[in-house]
């Protein structure tokens, strides 16, 4: 059970929706991961096109809860601005908040994400920050008055998996009582099942599974290695150690004294 | 008169924002609009009036990460 805000979830694996090679494929992958809550998007509308509107059908069918993004905000003001629109199109108070501070590598930029949480928290939004594994940033959206964080694992689409290593464990250790979601960078589940194993509390896919080969299969597998992950970490891992202890008991072994 | 939806110039005939989404087409479309990078709320649009050139978004729902 995972509590966000005022609604507890039991999956661990939340889908983005963007990148599948059609909507069919798109919601039977939603299926497929088991998912309870899918990211969604603003986007210009054509009146010719109507694309929206299709897809906001698709969506309201497959009865997951959404959580809209800012995605492409570069400014506190564009990001407050589509957190109103967003509110108001997908009538939930829930708003991934991204402020994107630099375009090659897509790394938020914190300083706006602080200043937008704290202006859309005390609108009464229900902030999901999309943030880097940094402390002190940590600190000051929850202080903004976030009770949720998403870091990154790597840049978005990457791929890469936990690209900081210490950094995110550090974080976990730091905040052991917040949610924390990591958001971004993962490319395969063994990424995901790490994330779970080292205490994060869910992960957000997107493009690993929607660029997949097969992504209703890769959406399956990523499941999988979610719940494995989640059950190591409450089945209390082994501490690595540099040198080998015998697993095999030695008492009774032929051949010595 | 001349606003900019979407980034393109569109001519409507209304200066009332509600009216001229009805124009433009988008009449019966989940949607939400910002004026000028303002929010601009569905019960707020009929109260709306458009000036030349303003700048008018209009967004759906769209796949999203």
């Amino acid at each position: 059970m995972l509590p966000l805000y005022s609604v507890t979830v039991h999956s661990r694996l939340m889908l983005g929706t963007a990148r599948y090679p059609s909507p069919a494929v798109l919601a039977q992958a939603v299926k497929a991961a088991r998912a309870e809550i899918v990211t969604v998007s603003l986007r210009r509308e054509s009146a010719g096109e109507r694309a929206g509107q299709a897809f906001w059908t698709l969506i309201r069918e497959l009865g997951v809860r959404v959580l809209p993004n800012t995605a492409g905000c570069h400014s506190v003001k564009e990001a407050v601005t589509t957190a109103h629109m967003a509110r108001e199109v997908f009538g939930t108070p829930w708003i991934k908040l991204e402020v994107i501070g630099e375009d090659d590598t897509l790394q938020p930029d914190v300083f706006g994400l602080v200043e937008a949480a704290r202006v859309l928290c005390a609108e009464g939004f229900e902030v999901f920050p999309y943030t880097t594994e940094d402390l002190v940033v940590a600190e000051r959206l929850l202080a903004a008055g976030c009770r949720v964080l998403m870091p990154w694992g790597a840049p978005i689409g990457s791929g890469r998996g936990l690209n900081n290593l210490f950094g995110l464990t550090a974080l976990r250790a730091h905040l052991p009582e917040v949610p924390l979601i990591i958001d971004a960078g993962l490319g395969v589940p063994s990424h995901a099942a790490r994330a779970l194993e080292l205490g994060f509390d869910a992960v957000l896919i997107n493009t690993a599974v929607a660029q997949a080969r097969d992504p209703v299969q890769m959406a399956a597998a990523f499941a999988q290695a979610v719940e494995a992950g989640l059950a190591a970490r409450q089945a209390g891992p082994i501490e690595p150690r540099d040198l080998a202890v015998p697993s095999t008991p030695l008492i009774g072994t032929a051949f010595r004294g | 008169m001349k606003i900019l939806v979407n980034g393109a110039w569109r001519e409507t005939q209304h200066a009332g924002l509600a009216r001229a989404l009805e124009e433009l087409g988008y009449r019966g479309s989940v949607v939400s609009t910002a004026v000028n990078g303002e929010f601009i709320a569905t019960s707020q649009r009929e109260h709306t009036v458009l000036a030349e050139g303003d700048r008018v978004e209009v967004l759906a729902p769209m796949q999203g990460g």
